[in-house]
Formats: structure tokens, sequence, C-alpha cells
């Protein structure tokens, strides 16, 4: 058993926008090039070119259709990594402290040296976000690119993780929870930002922004009766039309 | 016990150097930072400083490092040793395969330039391809244009001087409503995702019209799940509600459009339709000042929009006079229109109505002084908080022309084009069709072609016909059958020289096009056209050369394969001549460079023409003295000169410190990579919006080179050359088309826009759901499925049936289908899915694959479970019993009608894969390594 700290002096953790999120991948293949190069072994793909290719990835990207009592159906796209849990189960369950989270940022990490590769994490984490590599045997997951937000080799404004560098809609933010004032926090605040499956007591750090209300220029929605002014028509007749172009132009 | 946290390095050493070049693992052309380690691409991130994406990066540029380690990459020249499709090759040297090439092609220039079909695919170096085609002497050159999106630029520019993705862009900073019509997830990759997150950020509104709510549509505030086909409709009834309403920029009409030119109205005329102009053939206008007419460009001038012109008894009436005849009719109506397009009348309305809320109410000033072309400055910028974007989706339909017109016309009356918060257009646009060229095809022995091979034409005067009237193209493009196909009919070209229509050809020469597979309609048909012999012996279409970086589907069908490098080993230039990099607010270009250098005997496509032409004696590609001209590629981006100080790269040029226009610069090519391998001029302020009409944007341009002089344009609400063909048709002038297209051509080239419905050619009434394709945004056609990584994401493609087709036919997810169209049947897995119009199924495009083809094992799911819709769909339609070859592409453009397919869809037992499912082909490659673990530094 590892214990977990009793708090950490910082919470990163990321803002991802549901809101926004095209379903592109863009931050799965980021996140795969950049961890398969650097912290601990690379993110191994077996039968790569065959017919059951099964690889590691730290974050994958899921879509969910949602099916409104009113209205059109709707696809919502949902990253999903390692949300960096200040109770999280998947450290307190490994028996040989590899897995661990950081007192000075909260990050949730593996130490692949220490790690057996028993999959106990992985079968606690109630989100499925760790991943056991199939070639080195031990268990992979999101570092929030700790490799990459304080490295001194990076210009400082690269020093976030990459699928935040990378996100073309900038669904992804990233950012200090602890910190009432972050970007993160106030946009946690302003849109509503929620829990992956608070009852589970992991206590995540990292927050969705809910989507939007949808289709709401639609029968049944309400801006139906604001906007009918809109189209009052100026004519019934072309000829009509046209003595409104003349007097419109007049203002010219 | 208290844990002892390990200490480990946050500040790893990241890479050796940081190479700066242009991605290709789609037509985005991103600017990427290729980390190196020990020599090797360790990792791909977006360049910052970059104008396209600055420093995002879709998944396809960050998995590039698996495409330049990819197995399925070529390793040599080929020559065909076994029967064509057979896939028996063997490794020659370029020695070889140079002379073989120049053994074929010699003796067909010297004879007759036109048998060769010289075709590019994916082709993003179309200003030199052309110019080595153009110096070969053929007419029969283009690139991909042609099933792509030629209706949408071909739409734009004919109706304003550009359109959507490389011509335009919404002013992402100041719109407040952005409309999204059909399938465009990756035209415009990149940038219209950094949009719609920018605009969201703002709390602006995004309503996607699309049959499938998928990416932009799923994020999109307002889904309008449109019947396809019918978009043209839906934009005509929009137009119908605002015209009525009055929610129209009556001023922006009068000064920068044809709305008050005055349209021919003698019925007798030879004329008849066409707009009046005075003697230096300007458009005339009536001035509401003087009342008289007046050329529309003159000082002061202030045009009438409703004036009518007696003369001689005849009155001449304005554009805007016709369009509101038009327009106000109750055939436009919502209620009309309604159950054609699936929308409601009401939700119509509601549509229409936020449009010109936000239009204007939401209408704003930008604080900038300009002056237009008439002289006359404008104390303020007018905005107007509205823009759209569409591609394929609208235009890949037989009436998608007219559509893609409607939409430009919807921008236009809503006076949201060039202005702050509507579209704007990128240098080198706005650029009307009467600047571009116009399509050349007089061919000689032994002599480069008489000009440019695409371009717009004006009337039947500039088609590209023989003497006997018959086409001089093989893809017919620019005859008759399809008068303004601006980028050529690639998808017509094997079918024809099969069929010797218009004629035969000697060599078929293509690069980057999977025409064997996912690239052609009817993929079975063109395989057996690429194969099939005559009596003598001989094969149909004697000599293919195709030259491609992978073993894609198409190798096994040539005789000789040109192995390319991929995109990190080799120069390129994405050249204000061809498709640049521009933005709204400047001009930029951009190059690749061989950040690594080939591990194989491959050698870049176009440096290998630079030696093919060379060898071919071709003037562009020879020294006086006869040697070869341009070492490589990289050669011929420095040195070439289109016009003297006008080369394919705009910035340092001189000394290092010209832009657009100057002398050669032998140290080009290092200051673009000094300088991130892109170069950027910005438009000054004042410049940068109004640009068609704006004196300051004009004088920036010609000192760009852009232009040689000033030309300010009127917007083309109405498109004079379409209703000269009208007037062909009418039997009008010398130049006639045959009798059999008289009523078509009358019917489809209106010079306003108009729908018709594409269902009856296809036999709708049959085959009454629409089955699409889309492209997912983590893959691009088949390149991705190569990819090790992209492959995971999307490695089969069930063809996604909506709930009520489901139920109608008893499927359950997992099921099997076969779907029928009046061409072919296969027979696919189904998934089903509820945010689906309900009588369109649809799957993602150029997953399935050739069993041998990419390097993949045959068993891979892209072989087994994956299909191609391309099985269903010909490139002629159906029969109509005339024994004419009627083609499946746009009357007006030639523009491939993919999505005009209809079928019909039954349960299916399962069986054991797609079906159709096709023989292996012999792998030129062998296959992928079972396990990767990709790590270069150590």
């Amino acid at each position: 058993m590892t214990t977990l700290p009793t708090s950490t002096d910082r919470k990163l953790g990321l803002v991802i926008d549901l809101d926004t999120c095209v379903g592109c991948h863009a931050c799965v293949i980021s996140c795969k090039g950049w961890n398969t190069e650097n912290y601990g072994a690379p993110l191994a793909d077996t039968d790569a070119y065959g017919s059951d290719p099964s690889g590691t990835f730290l974050n994958r990207v899921h879509s969910y259709e949602v099916q409104p009592e009113q209205g059109e159906a709707q696809l919502i796209h949902f990253p999903k990594s390692c949300l960096h849990c200040e109770d999280a189960p998947c450290v307190t369950v490994c028996p040989t402290g590899a897995s661990y989270k950081r007192v000075e940022d909260g990050i949730v990490l593996v130490n692949e040296s220490d790690c057996i590769g028993c999959g106990l994490c992985a079968w606690a984490c109630p989100y499925g976000a760790r991943e056991m590599d199939a070639v080195e045997k031990v268990m992979k997951k999101c570092t929030l690119c700790v490799d990459r937000i304080y490295n001194e080799n990076l210009p400082e404004e690269d020093r976030e993780p990459a699928c935040v560098r990378t996100c073309p809609a900038g669904a992804r933010h990233f950012g200090d929870f602890a910190d009432p004032d972050s970007n993160v926090s106030k946009l946690t605040a302003e849109r509503g930002g929620m829990d992956l499956m608070p009852e589970q007591g992991t206590k995540p750090v990292n927050k969705y922004l809910p989507p939007r209300p949808k289709d709401t220029l639609s029968e049944g929605a309400g801006d139906i009766d604001i906007l009918a002014p809109y189209l009052e028509p100026v004519a019934q007749e072309a000829s009509g039309f046209l003595g409104w172009l003349d007097k419109t132009l007049e203002k010219f | 016990m208290t844990f002892q946290q390990p200490k480990i390095n946050t500040s790893p050493h990241v890479s050796d150097e940081v190479r700066k070049t242009t991605c290709y693992m789609c037509a985005c052309r991103c600017g990427i930072n290729v980390h190196m380690k020990d020599g090797k691409v360790a990792y791909i991130e977006g360049n910052r400083d970059h104008p396209v994406n600055q420093g995002v990066l879709c998944a396809k540029g960050s998995a590039g490092i698996m495409q330049v380690n990819a197995p399925s990459r070529l390793r040599a020249p080929l020559k065909r040793v076994g029967e064509r499709g057979s896939g028996e090759f063997e490794e020659i040297s370029w020695d070889e395969a140079l002379q073989i090439a120049t053994d074929w092609l010699a003796p067909i220039r010297k004879d007759d330039p036109s048998k060769l079909a010289f075709f590019t695919g994916r082709d993003q170096s179309q200003s030199f391809t052309s110019f080595f085609a153009q110096n070969f002497g053929t007419p029969n050159y283009a690139a991909h244009g042609g099933f792509c999106s030629v209706n949408m630029a071909a739409a734009g520019i004919y109706t304003m001087g550009g359109a959507f993705w490389e011509f335009g862009q919404p002013d992402w900073d100041h719109t407040k409503l952005f409309m999204l019509f059909g399938v465009a997830e990756d035209h415009d990759s990149n940038p219209i995702k950094m949009g719609i997150g920018k605009i969201k950020a703002r709390g602006a509104r995004v309503i996607g019209v699309n049959p499938i709510r998928t990416g932009y549509n799923a994020v999109a505030d307002d889904w309008v799940g449109i019947t396809p086909g019918t978009d043209g409709l839906f934009i005509l009834s929009l137009v119908h509600c605002l015209m009525k309403a009055g929610k129209i920029d009556v001023n922006y009409l009068a000064q920068f459009t044809n709305a008050p030119c005055l349209i021919n109205g003698d019925e007798k005329s030879p004329e008849f339709g066409l707009l009046l102009r005075d003697d230096d053939g300007k458009e005339l206008v009536i001035d509401r000042a003087t009342g008289k007419l007046t050329p529309f460009d003159q000082k002061g001038v202030k045009p009438d929009l409703t004036a009518t012109h007696r003369h001689a008894g005849i009155s001449h009436r304005t554009v805007m006079q016709h369009m509101a005849e038009r327009y106000l009719s109750d055939e436009y109506a919502p209620e009309a229109v309604a159950e054609r397009v699936g929308i409601s009348a009401k939700r119509i309305r509601i549509l229409a109505a936020e449009i010109a809320r936000v239009a204007f109410d939401e209408a704003f000033e930008l604080d900038q002084e300009w002056t237009d072309f008439r002289g006359e400055t404008h104390k303020t910028m007018q905005g107007r908080p509205v823009s759209f974007h569409s591609m394929r989706g609208i235009s890949a339909h037989a009436n998608g022309f007219q559509t893609c017109r409607a939409l430009h016309v919807l921008q236009i009356l809503l006076g949201t084009v060039e202005v702050p918060g509507g579209f704007r257009f990128k240098p080198p646009y706005p650029k009307p069709a009467t600047a571009h060229p116009k399509p050349h095809c007089g061919v000689q022995p032994d002599c480069p072609l008489d000009g440019p091979h695409l371009g717009f034409v004006q009337g039947p005067d500039d088609l590209a016909l023989k003497e006997d009237g018959t086409p001089a193209r093989i893809d017919k493009a620019f005859s008759w059958e399809n008068p303004m196909s601006a980028h050529g009919l690639m998808h017509m070209v094997i079918s024809n020289a099969y069929a010797g229509d218009p004629y035969k050809i000697d060599t078929l020469f293509m690069y980057m096009a999977n025409m064997s597979w996912n690239s052609s309609m009817n993929t079975r048909g063109v395989i057996d056209m690429l194969t099939d012999k005559d009596e003598n012996g001989d094969y149909v279409i004697p000599r293919i050369i195709y030259s491609d970086a992978y073993s894609s589907e198409m190798v096994a069908y040539a005789d000789l394969i040109l192995p390319d490098t991929t995109y990190l080993e080799r120069h390129d230039c994405i050249s204000l001549l061809d498709r640049p990099i521009c933005e709204a607010d400047a001009a930029a270009d951009a190059i690749r460079w061989p950040v690594i250098e080939p591990d194989r005997d491959v050698r870049g496509f176009q440096s290998v023409l630079c030696e093919l032409g060379a060898k071919l004696g071709l003037p562009g590609f020879t020294n006086e003295d006869g040697s070869q001209k341009y070492a490589d590629y990289g050669d011929y981006i420095v040195n070439h000169q289109r016009k003297p100080g006008i080369g394919p790269l705009a910035g340092f040029r001189g000394d290092g410190s010209d832009t657009g226009r100057g002398d050669v610069n032998p140290d080009q090519l290092d200051r673009y990579i000094e300088n991130g391998g892109f170069f950027v001029e910005h438009i000054p302020d004042g410049a940068n919006y109004y640009k068609p009409w704006n004196a300051a944007y004009q004088d920036w341009a010609v000192g760009m080179g852009l232009f040689d002089s000033p030309q300010p344009y009127l917007f083309t609400l109405y498109v004079e050359p379409m209703r000269r063909f009208q007037l062909a048709a009418e039997g009008h002038g010398d130049r006639q088309p045959p009798d059999h297209l008289r009523e078509r051509i009358k019917a489809t080239m209106d010079p306003l826009p108009i729908w018709y419905d594409p269902a009856p050619d296809n036999h709708g009434d049959q085959y009454p759901i629409t089955a699409l394709t889309q492209r997912p945004m983590a893959m691009y056609h088949s390149w991705g499925s190569q990819n090790a990584w992209l492959r995971q994401l999307h490695g089969h493609n069930p063809l996604y049936l909506p709930t009520k087709l489901m139920r109608k036919n008893g499927l359950s997810d997992g099921d099997w289908a076969k779907v029928t169209s009046p061409h072919g049947e296969i027979t696919v897995p189904v998934l089903e899915m509820a945010a689906l119009n309900e009588n369109t199924v649809w799957t993602w495009n150029a997953i399935g694959k050739r069993k041998g083809a990419w390097a993949l094992d045959e068993n891979a799911p892209e072989a087994t479970k994956g299909f191609l819709l391309n099985h269903l769909i010909h490139e002629l339609l159906p029969p109509k019993g005339d024994g004419l070859r009627w083609a499946n592409s746009d009357p007006i453009t030639g523009q491939a009608a993919w999505f005009d397919l209809k079928v019909r869809i039954e349960k299916a037992p399962a069986p054991a894969e797609s079906q159709p499912a096709m023989e292996p082909i012999k792998s030129p490659v062998g296959k992928g390594p079972k396990q990767l673990a990709w790590k270069v530094g150590k």
C-alpha cells in the first residue's frame, strides 16, 4: 500500500471543454508522440500493421450519442486521460510504491523502475485511465507531461502538456486548481466545470466543461417569437419590393 | 510510513535540433517543428510562428513520424515483369527508369503530344507539374480538383473572385454567426478547428447544416440535418425570406456588385440576357444622381438598383429586378421547399431570422478610413458579423455549382463578403474569373502547348474543342458536356481513354492518385479498364507510368513506378503561383526541405521531372546548349522565373530584402529555412478589408506582383458567361452545342442560381436512400491506414444507419446489410447512429484497403471489414436508353457527383468479409513489423 500526501502545494490539472472538442484526436496522437520519445518506456504498439493492432495510449477520445427527451440527437466527444485525483485509488492500491502522487503539484506518476506490472492500479482506477504496456510490461499513464511543464530546455510558452499545446480547437486548458485566480479555476467557475463520476469519491483534479444547450433555433425552442419581427415583409410583390429598394437607397 | 517520493529529471534533453518545415499529412499545409535526435526524427509538433496553424497540430500531423518510417514506403524504381495487376515487378536503377520513360514519351511528343495524359492527384506542385505538361505539349493535364471541390472554387471565382479555404476565411476575430454547410472536416483542417474554438470562446453561434452530426457539426450550437443534395434549395429559400423582409445590404449591392447592371432585354438580339456595356466593355448602370447611363466605375456614380433603361422600344432591367422577380416567388417560400429539404418551414424562417438579426442588429463599424475604386473615401468600415464555410459536401453533387453559387450569392446579398465580421479573401485572391487564364489546347508536334491548360471560360469561344467540334481533351473538360470545368475531370480520364472517347491515348502518367482504388468511381470497372487487352493482345491503355511514395493499390497497375520520397525528405514550395498559405491579413508562402535524407533509392517526383524534362529536350527544362536546366526541384524553386522578377517563392528575393518582385536569390531556400520554412508579408491596415474595391489593397497587390495593374471589379450575382452558353444553346453564334445537349445547357446554365434535383438521374424513385462518405479528421484518404498510430483510431468503417432505417430493416449493431445502387452492390457491417438525417447512410472514406497494399497484413480489418462505397458509384449515370455516355458529373463544371449516390438497403447474412472481397495483390515492399516501440533517443 502506498500513502497519498495529506495535501499538495499545487493542484495541476486539465480543464477539458466538451462544448468545443470536435473529436479530432489531435491530443491523442500528440501525447503518443511525446510520451513515446520521453518519460519512461516508449508507448508500444503490438501487431502494428496486422489484424489486431493494439497500442498504449495515455489519452483517448470516446464519442457518445446523447438522445435528449426532446429534439435532435447529439454527439459528444469525450477525451479521457488520468484525472490526477486527490484521493487516487490507484496510488493507495500500489503494492510497491511505484504509483505515487507528487507533493509539490499533485501529479500522479508511476515510477517505472519500481512497477512490477501487477495491474492492481488499473483495476482500482474507476476511469480506465491506466494502460499496461504490452512490450515493457509496466503501467503507463498520463504524466501531465511532467517532463515538459518544468523543462528548462523548452521555451517557456511550450511548458505545458503536449495535448494542450496541440489542441486545434483550444478545448484543453492546463493550470493550477489550487489557485482560485488561475485560468482553469476561472473557467471551471464560469462554465460550471464538473467532476467525472463524483460518486466514486476520488476527487478528480481535472474538470470537464459541459456542452452548452444546443438547437435553440428550432421549433419548440424559445427564440422563435423574438425572431419573428426580423422577417416582417417589406412588400408582398416584386414591385413593392423595388419601391422599398428605392426608398432605402435614398438614405445613402 | 512516510512515502519517499522519487526524484525525477523534469528538464530532460528535448532534442539536438529543431528543423522547421511544412506538413504534408493532408492538404492543410501547417508549419511543423521536427525535433531531431541523433539525426533521426524524434517528435513533431506545430510551429507557433506559422500563419496557418499557429502552433497547433492535428492527429495526422503529430503522426508524421509513423509515415516517415512506414513499411509501405517504396524502395526503388520498379519495372513491371508480370501481367498488369499481378504486382510482379523488378527493381531497376534510376538510369534505366528514366531511359524507359524517355523512350516512351519522346516519340509521342514528336508525333502527337496529346497521346500523353498526365494527371496528378493530391499534388501541391501544380504550377510546376502543369509547367512540365505545358512544355511537353499535351492538353491532357489536370490535378484532382475535378473530383474534389471544383464546384466550390469555380462558383466562388465566377461569382466573387474566390471561394472558401485557400481562397478565403471567416473573419474569426469579429464574426458572431458562423454557418457551416456540408462535409468539410479536413478542408480547412486546423484553421477551422481553431476558428470554431475561438468564436465559441466568445459565445458566438455556430450553425451546422449537414445530414450527419459529427465533428464540427457535433459542436455546432444548432444542427440542421438537411436532406443531401437540397442545400441549394434551402439557401434560395433563405434568400427568399431575407429579400422579402428587406434584410439585404442595399448600399453594398449598389456599390460593389452587378446588381445595378442592366441586362439586355431584347429577346430578338443575339445579346439577349447579356449585360449592357460601353465600347470599352465596361458594365453600364444608371446613375441615381443624373438618371443617365454610365460605366459603373466612374467617380461619383451612385448606381441605381431599380432603374429600367428604355431604348428603341425595349426595356433593359437591372440584375436586381430579375433577382426580385425570381426569388420573391412563392416557389422558394419555406412552405414550398420544406418537404424536399427535410427542414420544417418554421425552422427555415427561424434560421433566416437569426441570420438577419446578426447581420443587421449586430452590425458594427471599424474605425478605419478607406478609399474605393471610384475615389470615394469612407470614414469607417461597415461590418456584418455573419460568415459561412463549405467545401465538398455541397460541391460533390450534379447541382453543386449552382448550389455553391447560391451560397456565395447569399453572402453577397447580406453584404458580408470582404467586410469585418464576414468572409475575407486571402491573397492572391480576390481575383475575378476575367483575370484568370483561359484554357488552352493548341497542340503541335514537338512543341509546347500554346498556353496554360486550365482556366476560366467566358463563353463558347473559349471551349477546348477541336476544329470538328469534338473535345480536345481526354477528360472532355471545357467541352459542351461541362463547359466551365476549371479543374479538369480526373475521374473521367481512365474511362474515356479506355473507351477511346474522344480519342485513344498512348501513355497514362499519374502522380499521387490511387485510381485503382478509392480515387475512382467504379473501382472494379477501372481495374478492368487498366488491365483489359485489345484483339492484338495489347493493353487498351498501352502504357502507364505512376509515381507514389507508398505501396498503394495503384502501384500494381502501372508498368513503370517512379518512387517518390516522403514529405520530410524533399523540397517543395507552397507557392503564390499555385495554392499558397496566405491569411486574410497577409500573403504567405512556404517550403519543404529535406530534414532527413531518404534511406531508399527514391527521388522527389518533381526532381525526377526536372531530369525527365531535360532528357526529352523540353524547352523549359533545358539550357540553350541542351544541358539540363534545373538540377533538381530545389534548384527550380530558386531559379525559375514565371515572369521577370516573379518566381515560385515571393520572399527573400534579390539580395534577400525584396518581396514579391525581385531577382533570383541563390540563398533563398536558406533564408526560408532560417525563417522557419515560410515567409509572411502583412497587408497594411486599411487595405485589409473591401479588397476587391479598396484602392490601397489593389496598389499593395500590384507591388507584391499579384497583378500587373489595379483591377477592381464587381461581384457577379449574375454570371454572364453562363448566359453566353445558353445563347449558343438557343442557336446564337458559330460554335454550337450538339443537339442532345441543347436543352440541358439551357436549363442548367442559368446565370442566376437555381436548384434542380439530381435524384431522378440516379433512379431516386427506386433507390430512395442517399449514401455519403466523410473523411475522419484524424485520417486523410488512404495515407492514414499505413500509419501505425492513426489506424488504431479508425481501423474499420461500419455503415452508419439512422435509427429509422435500422428498425425498418430489422437491423442491430454488428449486423450486415446489402447495399444496392443502380450500379452495384456491397455487403457491409452496420451501426446505428441517431444524429443522422433519416434517409441518409454514411461511412468513413477510404478506410477499406485492398489485401496486399500498404504493407498491411492480409487479415487487417481495413482489408476484411473495411469497404469502399466506390463500388456503388459509376463514373457514368445509369444508361438513359439513348446510347450516350452521360458522365456522373455536374453538367456545368464536370465535378464528380460522389454524393448523388442513391441506394437501397436490406439485411444480409453475415459474410466472412465485406463484399466485394477482391483477390490480394502482391506487395512490392513486404509487410510491416509485428511490434513497434519507437524511441530514437537513448
